[in-house]
C-alpha cells in the first residue's frame, strides 16, 4: 500500500477512528484503525466492538492495500505534523511496518495483519430514512444531559429514538431519563421512518454520531433494526449496536394535570441559579424556589457554610409554593431553552415539575424535586 | 575535670524498667527492682507518638476468664468454614495464624481448643482499655478493638513523666487490672510506631528513634508498610521493589507516574517521613457486611434474603452514625475463593436500606455468573453527612418515597420497642 493524504483531511478521518477505540483495551488489534486503500479511496475503519465508524476519503493510491497501526499513536503523529503537508502512507507488507512520511518527518509503526481485524456483521435494516442534520442534532442535543450513568440501570444508559402518537400525528421522538430528570423531544416523522423499531441509542454512540451532524447542510442516511442503527454521510458510515433493554414507560412519568404556572426569562434564571447555588459545597446542591404572585426567590442555606437568596420578576399567578430542587439539575434544564421564556408547571413540592419552552410542546422536561 | 570511670564504660543512655517503671540511665538491669524488663534507648524520653497493640487480643480474654485454656493451644474461630480470627502464642509455634483456614490451623494443631468468639466480651474489655488510654491524652486513633496510636505529645509536664513512663504504666494496668498484655511501639510518626509494636511482642515495648529510622528500614522488606497486600506487594515487585533501600533509589516523580497517588506515599515513607496525625475520629471510609453461608448456596431466593439482611445492618450503622453513602458494592466468593465485586454509584447518597437492598439486588442481577457463593457482602462507600442524602425521589419509582418513609416509620418503631418488633417478610427467608 502506498498512498498520499493531504494531513487536514487525513485528521479529520484519523481522528474519528480514534475516539471511537476504546482507550483500556486488552485486545491489540482493537486499538487499531484499520486502512484500506483502493481505486482512488482509502477507508479508515475503527471499533470498539459496539462501534464501528468507516471514513472514505479520496487520495491518491499508488499502490493498493490494506493495513492496521494504533490509530491513537497514528493520530498524535498526524496532529503534530504541520498544516498544509503532503503525508505519505507506506507499507510493504514485508517487515511489518507502515512507513509515515511528511516534509523531513520520517515514523514507521508496529502493524497488525489486516486479516485480525474484526468487522461488524453487516444485518438488514427495518427502515431507512433520511433526516437533515440540524433535525438529528435538535434531537439528541437537547435529550443527551438526562443519560443515565448508573450501570445497574443499563436500559437508561442511552437515548431511546422511537416512533410515537403525539396531539398532531406520528412524531420522531428521542426521550432520556436517569429518574431525576426527563427530557422529551421530537421532530416531524422523515418519510420511510414509521416502521422503525424504538432502539436506545448508547451514550458513546450518540457522542460519536454528533460528529456527523455540524454540517447544516447535510442530510444523514438513518438504518434501524432491533439490534442497530447507522447513520452514514457520503464519507462516513457509523454503526451501532443498540442497548438490548426495554425502555421504560416514560409517558406515566409527565405529568398531565400540574397547573401552577411560572413563566421566566430562561438566560437570567439560569444565571440566578448559578450564583446562589455558589455557596453550597454540597455534591448535590439544593435550590429552593419560592413564588409569590409574580416574583420568585431563589435560595441555597448551607449550613456549614452559608446562605444566598436572589429575586427575580417573573410571571406567576397561582398560590404560593416553595419546592426546592438539584442546582446542577435546574441549571441543566434551563439551558436547554433557547428561543423563548422557560414555563414551569408545578403542582406540589413533592410532586414532578414540567418545564418547556414557551408553548412548544416539541420539547418538555420533567424534574423531580428535592426536599428542602 | 575527671570522668567517672563508670561513664567511660557505660555512656549514659535514657532507661525504663517496665516492671516498677523506674527510670535510669545505664541499659542494665533495673537498678531498683533487678528486673530485666528494661527498655533503653537514646530518644526514649524524647519520643510521643505510640502504637499500642494487644497481645492474642481474643485469646488472652479467653485465657484470662476460663484458667483451664491458660497452658493450652487456643484457638479463636467460628463454625466448621470458618477463619482462624486470633491464635494464642502457644497455638502460633505450631504455625497457626490468623485468617488461615479452620481445617488447616487443625492440621497444624489438633490438640488446639477451638473457642467460639464473644464478641459483646471483647468490646467490653476493648472499651476498658480505652479508658485507661484515654487517661492519657485524648488523641487515640483506634485501628480495632485491639489497637490504637496514642500522640502523647506535650502531656509530659501534665503527667509529670515523659511519655515512655506513661506508656510502660498503661500496658502494666492492662495486666494487673484488666488481666490482658498489649505491646508499646514508640516513634516519631504513626507509620513507625506501628511498626515498632511489632517488633517485640508480646508484652514488648520497641522503639524507633528519629537518627536511626533510615538505616533501621534499609533492608527491610517494604511490605512492612500498612496496606500494602499482595496485589500492591506484586506491582511493587514488577518494579523491582523489595525492600526500602530499593525504594529509596526511586525518583519522586517517578514513583508518582507509576503508582499514582500511592507513589508520594511510598517515597516518604521510604524516607521514614509519615505526617499523618493521630486524629481521634479518624473519617470512617465505608460501611459493609457480610456473611459466609453454612453451605454454598446458587438459590437466588435465599441469596436475596441476605442481601436483605446485610443491606439492613449497612443502613442500620449508617443511620447509627448519621451518615450516608453514595457507592453501593456487592461483594460475592464463589465457592471456589474466587471474589467477584461489583459497585453502582447513585446519584444522591443514601442511608435507607430498601434504596441499599434495591441497588445491591440490581448489581447481584446483572452479575452473569451462576454460583454457588460461599459468602456474600453487601457495602456503602464514598460516605457523606445526611444532608442532602435520600431527598430526592425517583420518577421511575414513584413508591421509593413512600417505602422509605415506611422505613423510617419502622425505625422509629423499633427505637420504642426493640428490634424485633417489627421485621420485613423478605429478612425471613
Amino acid at each position: 500500500m502506498k498512498i498520499s493524504i493531504e494531513r487536514g483531511t487525513l485528521l479529520k478521518a484519523v481522528g474519528q477512528a480514534q475516539s471511537v477505540v476504546e482507550r483500556r483495551n486488552t485486545i491489540p488489534i482493537l486499538a487499531n484503525v484499520l486502512i484500506e486503500a483502493e481505486g482512488d479511496t482509502v477507508s479508515f475503519r475503527a471499533t470498539d466492538l459496539d462501534i464501528e465508524v468507516v471514513d472514505k476519503i479520496a487520495a491518491q493510491v499508488e499502490r493498493a492495500g490494506a493495513t492496521t497501526v494504533n490509530a491513537v499513536t497514528l493520530n498524535e503523529i498526524v496532529r503534530k505534523l504541520p498544516d498544509g503537508a503532503l503525508v505519505q502512507l507506506t507499507d510493504d507488507g514485508a517487515n511489518g511496518r507502515l512507513t509515515i512520511e511528511a516534509g523531513r518527518s520520517n515514523f514507521s509503526l508496529a502493524t497488525l495483519p489486516k486479516e485480525d481485524f474484526p468487522v461488524m456483521a453487516s444485518s438488514e435494516y427495518h427502515a431507512n430514512f433520511s433526516a437533515p442534520a440540524p433535525v438529528l442534532r435538535r434531537l439528541f442535543d437537547k435529550s443527551k444531559f438526562a443519560i443515565s450513568t448508573e450501570e445497574t440501570r443499563y436500559y437508561l444508559n442511552g437515548v431511546y429514538m422511537h416512533v410515537a402518537e403525539s396531539e398532531g400525528g406520528k412524531v420522531l421522538r428521542c426521550v432520556a431519563t436517569d429518574g431525576h430528570r426527563l427530557a422529551r423531544i421530537d421532530a416531524s416523522l422523515p418519510a420511510g421512518a414509521e416502521d422503525m423499531p424504538g432502539v436506545i441509542v448508547p451514550r458513546k454512540t450518540v457522542g460519536e454520531m454528533r460528529k456527523l451532524l455540524d454540517d447544516d447542510e447535510a442530510s444523514i442516511a438513518v438504518s434501524v433494526s432491533e439490534t442497530k442503527i447507522r447513520f452514514a454521510t457520503p464519507e462516513i458510515t457509523l454503526t451501532s449496536k443498540v442497548i438490548d433493554g426495554t425502555f421504560p414507560d416514560y409517558t406515566r412519568v409527565i405529568p398531565t394535570g400540574n397547573t401552577r404556572k411560572l413563566e421566566v426569562d430562561a438566560a437570567e434564571f439560569a444565571q440566578a441559579v448559578d450564583r446562589v447555588a455558589t455557596v453550597s459545597s454540597e455534591r448535590s446542591r439544593a435550590v429552593k424556589l419560592q413564588l409569590d404572585e409574580d416574583r420568585l426567590i431563589l435560595s441555597v442555606n448551607a449550613p456549614d457554610s452559608g446562605a444566598a437568596e436572589e429575586e427575580l420578576a417573573v410571571a406567576y399567578a397561582d398560590e404560593k409554593l416553595e419546592i426546592g430542587f438539584n442546582a446542577k439539575y435546574l441549571l441543566e434544564i434551563a439551558s436547554q431553552v433557547d428561543r423563548e421564556n422557560a414555563v414551569f408547571l408545578f403542582n406540589s413540592a413533592g410532586d414532578p415539575t414540567l418545564m418547556r419552552e414557551g408553548n412548544d410542546t416539541s420539547a418538555v422536561y420533567v424534574v423531580m424535586p428535592m426536599r428542602v | 575535670m575527671m570522668r567517672k570511670p563508670a561513664d567511660c564504660r557505660n555512656p549514659p543512655m535514657p532507661s525504663l524498667c517496665r516492671d516498677c517503671l523506674t527510670t535510669f540511665d545505664t541499659p542494665a538491669r533495673c537498678p531498683a527492682c533487678r528486673s530485666p524488663r528494661v527498655t533503653s534507648h537514646p530518644e526514649l524520653f524524647d519520643l510521643s507518638i505510640a502504637h499500642m497493640d494487644c497481645d492474642a487480643f481474643y485469646a488472652s480474654v479467653e485465657k484470662r476468664d476460663n484458667p483451664a485454656l491458660r497452658d493450652k493451644p487456643v484457638i479463636i474461630g467460628g463454625g466448621r468454614r470458618g477463619v482462624v480470627s486470633t491464635a494464642c502464642y502457644i497455638a502460633r509455634i505450631k504455625g497457626v495464624r490468623s485468617a488461615m483456614p479452620m481445617f488447616k490451623a487443625l492440621q497444624l494443631c489438633p490438640e488446639a481448643e477451638v473457642v467460639r468468639g464473644r464478641m459483646d466480651v471483647y468490646v467490653e474489655v476493648s472499651r476498658q482499655v480505652r479508658a485507661l488510654m484515654e487517661e492519657l491524652t485524648p488523641a487515640i486513633e483506634p485501628l480495632s478493638l485491639d489497637e490504637a496510636f496514642l500522640d502523647l505529645t506535650g502531656t509530659s509536664r501534665l503527667h509529670g513523666a515523659p511519655p515512655a513512663v506513661m506508656l510502660a504504666r498503661l500496658t502494666k494496668r492492662m495486666s494487673d487490672e484488666i488481666g490482658i498484655t498489649g505491646s508499646i511501639g514508640l516513634s516519631h510518626n504513626k507509620f513507625l510506631a506501628k511498626v515498632a509494636s511489632d517488633l517485640d511482642k508480646p508484652r514488648g515495648f520497641s522503639v524507633i528513634g528519629a537518627a536511626e529510622t533510615e538505616t533501621f528500614l534499609h533492608d527491610k522488606p517494604v511490605r512492612l508498610i500498612w496496606g500494602i497486600g499482595p496485589a500492591a506487594q506484586a506491582s511493587l515487585d514488577k518494579a523491582g521493589i523489595r525492600s526500602f533501600a530499593d525504594l529509596k533509589r526511586w525518583d519522586r516523580a517517578d514513583l508518582g507516574a507509576r503508582f499514582g497517588s500511592m507513589g508520594d506515599r511510598l517515597w516518604h515513607l521510604a524516607r521514614g517521613i509519615d505526617k499523618r496525625r493521630v486524629s481521634r475520629n479518624a473519617p470512617m471510609k465505608s460501611i459493609s457486611n457480610e456473611t459466609t453461608f453454612h453451605t454454598d448456596t446458587a438459590d437466588p431466593d435465599i441469596l436475596d434474603g441476605h442481601i436483605w439482611r446485610l443491606a439492613e445492618k449497612v443502613a442500620d450503622r449508617a443511620k447509627a452514625r448519621g451518615i450516608a453513602g453514595r457507592v453501593v458494592t456487592l461483594k460475592l466468593k464463589r465457592a471456589n475463593h474466587s471474589l467477584l465485586s461489583r459497585q453502582s454509584k447513585l446519584p444522591d447518597a443514601t442511608q435507607i436500606a430498601d434504596r441499599i437492598y434495591r441497588t445491591a439486588r440490581d448489581l447481584f442481577d446483572i452479575v452473569a455468573d451462576p454460583g454457588p457463593y460461599r459468602l456474600l457482602g453487601v457495602g456503602l462507600s464514598d460516605l457523606t453527612g445526611t444532608e442532602g442524602a435520600d431527598n430526592s425521589g425517583d420518577l421511575l419509582d414513584p413508591q421509593a418515597i413512600k417505602r422509605a418513609e415506611a422505613e423510617r416509620a419502622t425505625d422509629a418503631i423499633r427505637q420504642r420497642f426493640g428490634a424485633d418488633a417489627i421485621v420485613k417478610g423478605r429478612s425471613l427467608r
